[in-house]
């Protein structure tokens, strides 16, 4: 059997690459990936745990995050199509107007 | 037993009035407004009969008291809307209903002529329901209630013409003034509820019965619950210091003045006292302090009264000085008579009052007795029963007042707390009473026409306000021959009836003075002659002054220039105060609490803080760069920041 120590480095690893990918690139698709990333690390990180003490909660949880990042998914597609067809662009830089 | 299980509905008849009147009048012809508001309180007068018929039937021995739902509690503080009869009850609701009854008819006629002519009916028959709710309370913060209800509608009717800039100021003042007396009124309710456990008359009778009468130099518990509760009587009842309200009270419609200031509510004071003998009668030292008051107030306020020329002013001071015999009956344990002369005073002095008014009616509106005389042929109907009431009050033999002065005189000289000296003030108040009621009887119906004839066509009054008169005039005379009997031997019936009520104060009292015996009849009757003969000189005296001699009183205000000077300004005592506690209160509203403290300290704060967020907010509004990359480098900071702070908490 796998240790759990395995899975929560990959997990780690992943959700490090969603937050880099998250601060640092540009496109909003890739952002959006980038936040997709990091929940399925932590969601990889709640059924080692799950599988580890043998309890239900993590799986529970899981569902959960999956029910929300299908939602968001639904969302967040929307408004980048918006984006996309009013400013002509998918870079982050150019949805700039809601400020002070 | 209708009435006697249900006295709410005396409460609620002129309360059902005045809400009719007040939500309805305003559209009304005067007749519907004169139906509901009088017929109320007709309606409370006859109910009021029927509770005597059967108080009667039942002549209970303690009080009946009817515990209809509690109206708040905290802890063991528990207050009850309770309602109680006995005899003292049952006096007092008769003035109440009785004289309320017909000063209401009386004001048909007087008002008729006014604005707001629902507004004063509604404001009547409130003070009505605040009285009785006074009268009739079972315990000490329902009697507040009605203490401060009745303050309320003595200030709206005190500033009836409240356009007029006078009476809107006479109500403050009276409003004021007596809200400092109530001030020592709550702290002895409080104190009452300390020492008791409870505020029901009853319980505090009870305990306050087992409790040791403290000494005259050693001031207890008891003691200071009642100079605390002498204290509002003293605001209500217009006594020494805080009198200065009620003469400037005059600024109300007549009817006003008769019913609220001088028949009852200024009687209320006199009523919590005796309602309290129990507990005075515990604290000799607060006898002492309500005896000297009263005599002071007798005394002082009869001085200023020979020098007013405003006829009601002159009646004010009457009533103060009255008010003042009433405190020193109680002062020297004689309740009963006090009580006695408080429902003999409603008679005569409401009497006097709207007599007054239908002078002032008859010479359109003139008040100052220096512009009447001669009025005694053109208003016969008037001067009949204003002689009548100045006969009473003089104490004139058979009259009503006889009756009631010469008892607190002989209790003040002979019973069980004689006091000389109060006695001597007593007698002297008596003899400045005959003279100034006199001078003012002389003034305004005797000697020649002082007005322009041509211009004010003197007439008497309708018959509506005569008809009150008449009564009371009745009243005037018949109201002391409870205590008729006496004269030869019998009973004094009034005193009998009240007996239950008072007798264990009487019965500690005589304990208290083993030495006192029962004076003998015949002192009584000596006492009596000297009060009459006293009251004869004073009538001489203003007889000389004003009907014999009509020039002499402005050569002897001449002669005595300071001392007249003194008595017509009042003894200053308003511009002392003024000078005294209104002007330093002034200067400090205006130059610590507004300059100061709420423009330095409640402004700066608000501004300050306004400038705060203000400031604050347009640095902070930076961060909103609409750049969506440093939004997500502050989500991560933040979520970083977050997992460091747990993890670091969880070690």
């Amino acid at each position: 059997m796998v240790p759990i120590s395995y899975y929560l480095i990959l997990s780690a690893v992943l959700f490090g690459l969603g937050v880099i990918g998250f601060v640092f690139k540009r496109n909003i698709i890739t952002i959006f990936m980038a936040i997709e990333l990091m929940l399925n690390a932590v969601n990889l990180a709640f059924v080692a745990f799950s599988r580890e003490f043998n309890q239900l909660d993590g799986l529970i949880f899981v569902f959960f995050v999956i029910v929300v990042a299908a939602a968001e998914a639904a969302v967040g597609l929307a408004i980048v199509m918006v984006i996309a067809r009013n400013r002509k662009s998918l870079n982050v830089e150019d949805v700039n107007l809601l400020k002070f | 037993m209708f009435i006697l299980n249900h006295l709410w509905i005396i409460l609620a008849l002129p309360l059902a009035g005045s809400m009719l009147t007040l939500l309805a009048g305003r559209h009304w012809p005067q007749k519907y407004v004169n139906i509901s508001s009088v017929g109320f309180v007709v309606l409370a007068f006859l109910s009021y009969c029927e509770l005597l018929r059967e108080f009667f039937v039942l002549n209970p021995a303690s009080p009946i008291i009817k515990d209809y739902f509690t109206w708040m509690t905290a802890g063991n503080f528990r207050v009850d809307f309770a309602l109680q009869v006995d005899q003292l009850t049952i006096v007092m609701l008769g003035v109440v209903t009785f004289v309320g009854m017909l000063i209401h008819i009386y004001s048909v006629g007087y008002m008729a002529h006014e604005e707001g002519y629902y507004r004063f009916f509604a404001e009547m028959n409130l003070f009505m329901f605040f009285m009785l709710t006074l009268v009739m309370a079972a315990n000490l913060v329902l009697m507040f209630v009605g203490w401060e209800g009745v303050g309320l509608c003595s200030y709206l009717l005190i500033s009836f013409f409240f356009q007029k800039k006078s009476a809107a100021d006479a109500g403050k003042k009276a409003f004021i003034t007596t809200r400092i007396g109530d001030f020592g009124f709550t702290l002895g309710i409080l104190m009452a509820f300390w020492t008791f456990g409870s505020i029901d008359y009853k319980t505090m009778f009870a305990t306050a019965a087992n409790m040791p009468v403290e000494g005259m130099h050693q001031w207890g518990v008891l003691t200071s619950i009642c100079l605390l509760l002498l204290a509002g009587a003293v605001g209500k009842s217009a006594q020494l210091p805080l009198y200065v309200w009620l003469p400037d009270a005059m600024e109300g419609p007549t009817p006003v003045s008769a019913l609220i200031h001088a028949a009852t509510m200024v009687t209320a004071g006199v009523y919590m006292v005796a309602r309290m003998n129990i507990l005075f009668s515990h604290a000799p030292a607060a006898m002492l302090a309500v005896a000297i008051i009263g005599g002071a107030t007798a005394l002082y306020a009869a001085t200023i009264g020979l020098a007013q020329n405003d006829i009601k002013k002159v009646l004010a001071y009457s009533t103060i000085s009255q008010l003042g015999y009433m405190f020193l009956a109680c002062g020297v344990g004689a309740y009963a008579a006090g009580i006695f002369h408080l429902m003999t005073h409603a008679f005569f002095k409401a009497l006097l009052f709207l007599a007054a008014g239908s002078v002032i009616h008859a010479m359109g509106g003139q008040q100052d007795m220096q512009h009447m005389g001669g009025l005694r042929k053109k208003i016969p109907w008037t001067f009949g029963t204003m002689l009548v009431a100045t006969l009473a009050i003089s104490g004139a033999p058979l009259f009503a007042g006889f009756f009631s002065k010469d008892e607190i005189l002989f209790d003040a000289y002979a019973g069980p707390n004689a006091n000389m000296a109060l006695y001597v003030v007593g007698i002297v108040a008596a003899l400045l009473t005959a003279c100034y009621m006199f001078r003012l009887i002389f003034l305004t119906f005797y000697g020649k026409p002082r007005y322009d004839e041509h211009h004010v066509h003197v007439h008497e009054s309708p018959r509506v306000m005569l008809v009150p008169l008449v009564i009371l005039a009745i009243l005037s005379v018949i109201g002391g021959w409870f205590v008729l009997p006496t004269y030869w031997g019998g009973k004094d019936y009034f005193q009998g009836f009240l007996d239950p009520v008072f007798a264990s104060s009487t019965a500690l009292a005589a304990k208290m003075h083993p030495a006192w015996t029962e004076p003998p009849h015949s002192l009584e009757l000596t006492m009596a002659a000297i009060a009459v003969g006293i009251a004869f000189i004073g009538f001489l005296i203003a007889w000389y002054l004003y009907i014999r001699k009509p020039a002499l009183p402005n050569k002897l205000a001449n002669a005595f220039g300071p001392v007249y000077k003194l008595l017509l300004n009042k003894y200053y005592v308003d511009e002392l105060y003024g000078a005294v506690i209104i002007g330093p209160l002034i200067w400090i509203s205006r130059n610590v609490l507004w300059k100061v403290i709420d423009v330095g300290l409640i402004d700066g704060t608000v501004n300050g803080l306004a400038f705060l967020s203000r400031e604050s907010g347009s640095g902070l509004r930076r961060i909103q760069s609409g750049n969506t990359r440093s939004y997500a480098a502050w989500i991560v900071i933040g979520a970083v920041a977050v997992t460091v702070f747990f993890v670091w908490m969880v070690r």
